[in-house]
């Protein structure tokens, strides 16, 4: 086999950082801010993800097509999430409403979706 | 080349016992057992057509009741999509001729290979099974909510089979994507693949990127009636609008798993029996890509009148545009292809004619479709019945049945007679838009599709598709009639009787175990016709004349 | 050319990078497997962010934390695995696997305590879904349910993986106590790492996501 041998010392300096990761995004979740602490809790993932994809998986040491196979998933889940996402966050908006007369249900039910 | 090179072992001669073709992972034999059972599927979803085109020979709903009705077009939706078009081309024309093509031994994973057909099997089986013990009657599209909590009929049974044939599907098109990537032979660089191997490749990557978000949504509806977890339960707050992004995040991309390994198909046979090089190479090879990755990007435009917001409708509308561009430079490099070329009529090449004609119809009805306002009109009538039945009827399976007559002659050593060839690629053009054309009127006039019964004004257009139904349907049995006496009595073709270029049109006709007595070496790109020869222009005829 | 290139491969290199994309393009599928029920997740957690966090509260976060420490190490434990397999040392190789199915499944275990006790809660969607309300609180949202059916399905999914790859892992041992790999021929335990490494990945994800929202 061509595939290059890591050394144990990098293993164990990425489980390291894992754990430091986790005890991170354990204490991430006490931020007040609903938002600002969810986008922590993603990077954090992400992060982890990232180090167990790269060292763990060794897509670092591997070829260009490992390595577009590997992003391809993600990217193509990406495309998933951007699209419907779009549908949710805009649902219940009017895009010409000045050339409507105001209807009370359509509020109400804006209302409703988004608390 | 009348020398007969017959080889005294092929892959169907090697072994004759069942166990042999069962336990197969000869890339070949795997194809020839999707065949078979491909062309059992494809029956058992056109009998159920069958029965609903007579139920709608009349207004009244007489021959059929509104459950069994409903029952029916399910049976034909599931059936025809899941079991017969997507795994048409790919899993019979592209599991025989991938390797072939690109000068390999057989797939990167044989066993694989096999399990996947076991699979298709399984889930084809467990399908069936639900639909005679009672059926469904969702439609193949299983909205919820009427899927998850309010349809009383088989949802979770058929739910499963088509889960379990989704694996067969991944599988295949891990498959093709690995082998093309690892198992070309030396020289076989990726601009000198057959444009078959680019179209399957583009399939393949919606296979793998599509496939598995059909599975989580029909395991969803599934775990939500088996266990009442309800995720797309509106009475908890569950959004059935969410089952529909999820289904269409699979089942627009698969249209295109439905089209491209046709339109491969038709790169092929077009410049074949035009003797010419194929026009713009580069462009049909990345249209072929491009059609993969848009087709991921538009699933949105199925759901303009359902609910989900109107900017997002917008947006769908707009990029759904975009597809009509590679599949025009497909149709525009074709006709480059045809135009001044020396043509021959073949059987192959009518139906890859029919696919052009048929394919630009059906595509240019999308875009009545994708334009949102027009949606709104046409959405869930006869239209769009119309439309996607001369993308995947007109479409694929034109290019499907043109794929089988062109390489008939290398799967089995035999050519099939050539002029019921004809008459039957004639009739299924005829029969076809006989059938369809007048659902075009039909829906835009107002007729909405899936209902047993319709207002006497539509009676005409309904038995003139009926009328065409039935042309269609003997359009159909010929083929099957004459290639299985073919397989006895069919003049034997030697190696490459269309003098076709192409890798696999050098191995025996049928080939080899294992294809290749040596690793060919490819040092010329792809198509080399010369349109000029006269000597080659004359040997062409031969197999046609002699066959007819 | 050794005994373990099947026939169709020319060499060892070219059947290790197929199993390499092969293996890539199946876990693409499993991003996308999970994606669906991760856009679900999300859309729900957008329209209903109280409910959601309601529901989280329920979760016990320490469990949580030790099961992601269990699985992280987990993952340790394969990679140094296949790192013994490339220097061919056969004993430490089936050590670590043993290692890696016995954190295996004791992470199922925790979850399966954690599973008693919210079907004891009645917290399990369905009909029995009752959540307890302390005296002079208000009731849950009616959306809490939804997290419980996130909160069910995407861990029952994710468990059932962690169940195959165990079933992996035990084949793998059996394999290699048969001599059956060696530091030119190791691409199963490979292959197999990868998935243990991809369903660790998703429960790095489902944790923050599931346990600590707001």
């Amino acid at each position: 086999m061509s595939e290059k041998i890591v050394p144990p010392k990098t293993y164990y300096l990425v489980f390291g950082a894992l754990l430091v990761l986790l005890m991170l995004t354990v204490a991430a979740a006490e931020i007040p801010n609903a938002a600002l602490a969810t986008t922590a809790a993603v990077t954090i993932a992400v992060t982890k993800a990232l180090l167990i994809i790269l060292f763990f998986m060794h897509v670092r040491y591997s070829s260009g097509v490992t390595m577009v196979f590997a992003a391809g998933g993600f990217l193509w889940l990406a495309i998933m999430f951007a699209f419907t996402t779009s549908d949710y966050l805009t649902r219940g908006e009017r895009p010409f409403e000045h050339e409507q007369p105001p209807v009370t249900a359509t509020t109400d039910t804006q209302g409703e979706m988004q608390p | 080349m009348s020398i007969d090179v017959r080889p005294t072992r092929n892959y169907l001669n090697a072994n004759y016992s069942v166990w042999s073709w069962l336990a197969s992972t000869d890339h070949k034999r795997v194809a020839i057992l999707y065949m078979i059972s491909l062309t059992l599927f494809f029956f058992v979803g056109g009998a159920a057509a069958v029965l609903f085109r007579l139920e709608l020979m009349t207004p009244p709903g007489d021959l059929v009741i509104s459950e069994t009705y409903n029952k029916l077009f399910t049976l034909h939706g599931v059936v025809m999509v899941f079991f017969f078009l997507v795994p048409s081309v790919p899993a019979t024309l592209g599991n025989f001729l991938l390797p072939l093509m690109i000068g390999a031994k057989d797939l990167a994973f044989p066993k694989i290979n096999l399990a996947s057909w076991y699979l298709f099997m399984a889930g084809g089986l467990f399908t069936i099974a639900a639909i005679v013990v009672g059926g469904v009657d969702t439609g193949w599209t299983f909205y919820t909510p009427y899927s998850s909590t309010y349809s009383n009929t088989n949802v979770i049974a058929t739910a499963v089979g088509i889960f379990i044939v989704g694996f067969s599907s991944v599988f295949t098109g891990l498959n093709f994507i690995v082998t093309t990537h690892t198992m070309r032979a030396p020289g076989m660089t990726w601009f000198r693949l057959p444009l078959f191997v680019w179209a399957l490749y583009a399939t393949s990557l919606i296979m793998v990127l599509g496939t598995p978000v059909l599975a989580i949504s029909l395991l969803l509806v599934a775990v939500e009636r088996l266990f009442e977890v309800g995720i797309f339960d509106p009475a908890i707050g569950g959004d059935p609008l969410l089952f529909q992004h999820l289904f269409w995040f699979y089942s627009h991309p698969a249209v295109y798993i439905m089209i491209l390994p046709g339109m491969g198909v038709v790169s092929e046979v077009i410049t074949c029996f035009s003797r010419k090089r194929i026009f713009g190479y580069t462009f049909i090879a990345f249209s072929s890509l491009a059609i993969a990755v848009l087709g991921f990007l538009v699933w949105g435009h199925h759901m303009f009148v359902s609910g989900q917001s109107i900017y997002a409708g917008m947006i769908f509308s707009f990029l759904s545009m975009f597809v009509a561009v590679p599949s025009a430079i497909k149709v525009f490099n074709w006709t480059a292809t045809l135009y001044k070329g020396s043509i021959t009529l073949t059987t192959p090449m009518l139906y890859a004619l029919g696919f052009i004609g048929l394919f630009t119809m059906g595509g240019l009805t999308g875009l009545f479709l994708a334009t949102l306002a027009v949606d709104v009109h046409v959405h869930d009538t006869y239209f769009i019945v119309a439309h996607f039945h001369y993308i995947m009827v007109g479409g694929m399976v034109m290019a499907y049945l043109g794929g089988i007559h062109f390489w008939w002659p290398k799967m089995t050593g035999r050519l099939y007679p050539e002029w019921w060839g004809r008459i039957s690629a004639v009739l299924i053009f005829f029969g076809f838009n006989l059938t369809f054309f007048p659902q075009f009127v039909l829906g835009y006039l107002g007729m909405p599709r899936r209902y047993h019964a319709y207002a006497e004004e539509f009676q005409v257009l309904n038995v003139m598709s009926s009328a065409g139904a039935s042309i269609l349907g003997v359009g159909y049995l010929l083929p099957l009639a004459y290639l299985i006496w073919s397989l006895k009595y069919g003049k034997r073709s030697g190696p490459n009787p269309w003098r076709a270029k192409g890798l696999e049109w050098e191995t025996p006709s049928p080939p080899t175990t294992h294809n290749f007595v040596d690793t060919p070496v490819v040092t010329g790109p792809a198509y080399d016709y010369l349109p000029k020869d006269e000597g080659e222009l004359e040997e062409r005829h031969v197999p046609v004349e002699s066959a007819s | 050319m050794s005994a373990h290139v099947a026939h169709h491969f020319d060499d060892a290199t070219q059947q290790a990078h197929s199993a390499t994309l092969g293996m890539w393009l199946f876990l693409a599928t499993e991003v996308l497997f999970f994606g669906g029920m991760f856009l679900g997740y999300a859309q729900y957690r957008y329209l209903y962010p109280h409910a959601f966090a309601e529901g989280s509260h329920h979760l016990d976060v320490v469990l949580g934390t030790i099961n992601t420490g269990i699985l992280l190490a987990s993952s340790l434990s394969v990679a140094m695995a296949i790192h013994g397999a490339q220097l061919g040392h056969r004993k430490t190789l089936i050590r670590l696997l043993v290692v890696t199915i016995v954190l295996g499944i004791a992470f199922l275990g925790i979850k399966a305590y954690e599973y008693w006790h919210k079907y004891q809660e009645h917290l399990v969607p369905g009909r029995r879904f009752d959540p307890h309300v302390p005296a002079g609180e208000a009731a849950p949202p009616p959306e809490m349910e939804l997290f419980f059916s996130f909160y069910f399905t995407m861990t029952a999914v994710h468990a059932l993986h962690m169940v195959i790859g165990i079933g992996v892992m035990i084949a793998l041992v059996v394999m290699a106590s048969r001599h059956r790999f060696s530091a030119e021929y190791y691409t199963p335990v490979e292959m197999s790492g990868l998935y243990w490494h991809f369903v660790d990945i998703v429960w790095v994800f489902l944790f923050p996501l599931l346990y600590l929202v707001g």
